[in-house]
């Protein structure tokens, strides 16, 4: 059965290129007829390729992309019913403004007269009358844009694709362009999928917003929905700014978490571990011995309509909007009420990692021998007077059938700047950094393709290669035979 | 001590004095007189009344027109290619194409005519055929870099939104690739042509006896006959800076790039 209210499906889309690199992963989305859908998320995420395969310039390698519930994913793109709005606009410099919006048409074999009245209308649609006879070059980077967005709607499409198309204005352009583009998508009743890594632009246009990183849809949900109730840490940290505190539920509806005990509105079992988002409008300042916690104000921004104020509580770093402002050195008191507390149950970060037994017998990460008694580690084996190890059975283990994973928590894992440190087991760049209250929490990428996920409480610089220090003693070892 | 750019300058205005400046006046005075040093147009009618210098005059524009054409037909498609693909050895292939020029011009001729003398028996067969071979051989290069980097400049998203907006690969070539890439085949073709015109060293070279215009003014020459042959020179540099015009304005840009890489 095929919903007609869908325009658009992909299912289980990935995007593998040549080099392994994943760009995209499973990823799955309906679109309704009309609508107004966003992909947020940083550079690198995916968003531009799953659009270029929407677009058809890219062919997933796997998964069906459904177009009125016919499998498109093989057609080229002129046999598309999609226009698409390029970065850079992409409009032809060897031909005027007429030509540039009526190639589309002309293609088609549309009378002369029918391309004449229909390049006059969508110029008034994007508000340059009499633009015709221009050559690109004399126009501003706003005008080429209306014209880029002219000459996509022109075809009429059913499905518009924008690829960041307000990334290159400046900031007044841009907020002009994002009221119009919703007043065009209004007007038309176009669905389209809007391509940013600019959260307010998504927020602002949006009916509904697929937040990505890494390849992986995050969340996807009204611009609301994904602003109030943030699925996890990754979203709350891109979308609007937070404050994300590590922490545990204390009873129902209770968490504790920053040095205070906070009522909530989520009811998550006691003892979990959990993230804590707070917006910081969501926090009230009071007096000191009024508030759920308390601590010193650290910095004072006036930020226009409001102040942003960082307050420092305990180990804990808070940053609070509010229109009052307080005087840096300050003791304040700080409240949350419950429903601006929003908990995720925490991601189990633990990092797990497999270790090989090499032909000494001994375990062995990354080429570095690790210091620890495997006899302890598998049961009922010993040493014989080759150092080979031997089972219960008094048989020579096979290195290749054992199977040994190494398990180690965030916190115990350092970092440094030495990469040749002979400490170091590994090195790795440091691709995301999330900031927790009292500590960072950074994802490090590294050679062997392994992630680790590594708190430190001080501040380091995305893309910086470290080295990682994964002390022995804080290690824990996992045999599957 | 300071220079001024006009004390800078000075070098190069001796310079184009000395070797530019003065052999055209030289060539002007020449063409225009007769062997007593009168003022006379006799050279100019000359020219124009002898069928065999209009004879060499049509067979030089033919075989420069040649040699042309060939070159844009072999050299068109290989910079396509090149400049398209997303080989890592682009490089080293683009050499392929540039490393002959690194070898001496008469060794080079000289290896071709072994090869030729080789596959047609004589080479007397088909003087105008292996003069076109030999000059294409010669004047690639000038033609796929022009080109090369022309289409390496092009932005990928002008093919794909002529594709987005409904044309196949070859409506999106013809209507969008070909256009943008003309200024470089127009900087490739005035790079061609006009040594084509003049060059008659490969056809000496490759035994091809008939004259074109560069011989043409060597044989006048040879026999001190300065007053004729400065005309036909000067018949010459017209005839180029005619050509020059025409294709200047596309040729602005990329003729600069395209040299640069030689």
């Amino acid at each position: 059965m095929q919903n007609n209210e869908n325009i658009i499906e992909l299912k289980h889309i990935s995007r593998t290129f040549e080099d392994g690199f994943k760009a995209v992963e499973d990823f799955n989305l309906e679109v309704r007829r009309g609508e107004f859908v966003t992909f947020l998320g940083p550079s690198g995420c995916g968003k531009t390729t799953t659009l270029r395969m929407i677009a058809g310039f890219d062919m997933p390698t796997e998964g069906d992309i459904l177009l009125n519930g016919r499998d498109i994913s093989k057609l080229p793109p002129n046999e598309r019913p999609i226009n698409t709005v390029f970065q850079r606009y992409a409009l032809f410099p060897h031909m005027n403004i007429f030509e540039n919006i009526a190639f589309g048409l002309k293609l088609k074999k549309m009378p002369k007269d029918e391309i004449r009245k229909k390049v006059k209308k969508v110029l008034e649609l994007v508000d340059l009358e009499g633009f015709e006879k221009r050559s690109v070059s004399t126009l501003s980077g706003g005008q080429q844009q209306r014209v880029a967005i002219a000459r996509a709607l022109v075809n009429e499409p059913e499905i518009l694709l924008l690829d960041e198309p307000l990334g290159a204005l400046d900031l007044k352009m841009r907020k002009e362009m994002q009221i119009e583009l919703k007043a065009m998508h209004d007007e038309l009743g176009i669905t389209f999928i809007y391509v940013t890594h600019d959260q307010e632009e998504a927020l602002t246009m949006s009916d509904k917003i697929v937040v990505m990183s890494e390849g992986k849809i995050q969340q996807i949900g009204t611009p609301e929905d994904i602003y109030n109730e943030p699925q996890n840490a990754f979203v709350a940290d891109f979308i609007g700014e937070s404050n994300i505190f590590n922490g545990i539920m204390t009873g129902s509806m209770k968490a504790r978490f920053a040095g205070g005990q906070f009522q909530c509105v989520d009811d998550v079992p006691e003892g979990t571990q959990i993230t804590a988002v707070v917006r910081p409008e969501d926090i009230e300042i009071t007096d000191p011995a009024e508030g759920q916690i308390r601590g010193k104000v650290i910095s004072v921004i006036f930020k226009g309509i409001h102040y942003e104020i960082t307050v420092q509580s305990g180990r804990y770093e808070v940053v609070i909007q509010s229109t009052k402002s307080a005087a840096v050195g300050d003791t304040v008191g700080m409240k949350v009420a419950p429903d601006g507390i929003h908990i995720m149950i925490a991601e189990d970060h633990t990092n797990v990692f497999p270790v090989d037994m090499n032909r000494n017998h001994r375990l062995e990460f990354n080429g570095t021998e690790l210091d620890t008694s495997l006899t302890q580690l598998i049961k009922g084996s010993r040493r014989n007077e080759n150092h080979e190890l031997l089972d219960e059975n008094g048989e020579v283990i096979d290195p290749e059938k054992i199977h040994i994973s190494a398990a180690i928590e965030p916190q115990d894992i350092r970092m440094t700047d030495d990469v040749d440190d002979e400490q170091v087991l590994i090195e790795g760049v440091i691709s995301n950094l999330i900031y927790k209250g009292d500590h960072y929490s950074y994802v490090i990428n590294t050679e062997l393709g392994q992630d680790f996920i590594v708190d430190d409480e001080y501040l380091w610089n995305m893309e910086d290669r470290v080295g990682l220090i994964l002390p022995i003693d804080k290690m824990r070892f996992i045999v599957k035979k | 001590m300071k220079f001024s750019r006009k004390t800078l300058g000075i070098p190069y205005a001796v310079f184009l004095l000395l070797f530019v400046v003065a052999p055209l006046v030289v060539l002007f005075y020449y063409a225009f007189t007769n062997g007593t040093g009168e003022f006379s147009l006799k050279n100019l009618t000359d020219f124009f009344s002898d069928p065999n210098t209009l004879g060499t005059l049509f067979y030089s524009l033919l075989l420069a027109m040649t040699t042309t054409l060939v070159c844009l037909l072999i050299a068109y498609p290989v910079a396509y290619i090149l400049a398209t693909s997303k080989m890592k050895s682009k490089p080293v292939i683009i050499m392929i194409f540039v490393m002959p020029m690194w070898i001496n011009f008469s060794l080079r001729i000289t290896a071709l005519k072994e090869i030729l003398t080789l596959i047609e028996g004589n080479l007397a067969f088909y003087p105008f055929l292996n003069s076109v071979i030999g000059m294409t051989y010669d004047f690639l290069p000038f033609m796929i870099l022009p080109i090369y980097n022309t289409i390496v400049k092009l932005d990928g998203s002008l093919t794909e939104a002529a594709r987005d907006l409904g044309a196949n690969e070859r409506r999106a070539f013809m209507r969008v690739t070909l256009p943008l890439s003309m200024p470089g085949i127009i900087s490739g073709i005035s790079m061609v042509f006009l040594p084509a015109m003049t060059n008659y060293v490969v056809l000496d070279m490759l035994n091809n006896s008939t004259f074109i215009m560069g011989s043409l003014i060597g044989s006048y020459f040879s026999a001190h006959n300065w007053h004729n042959g400065s005309m036909i020179a000067l018949v010459l540099l017209g005839i180029i800076c005619v050509f020059t015009l025409l294709t200047d304005r596309g040729d602005e840009k990329d003729a600069r790039t395209g040299g640069a890489l030689l």
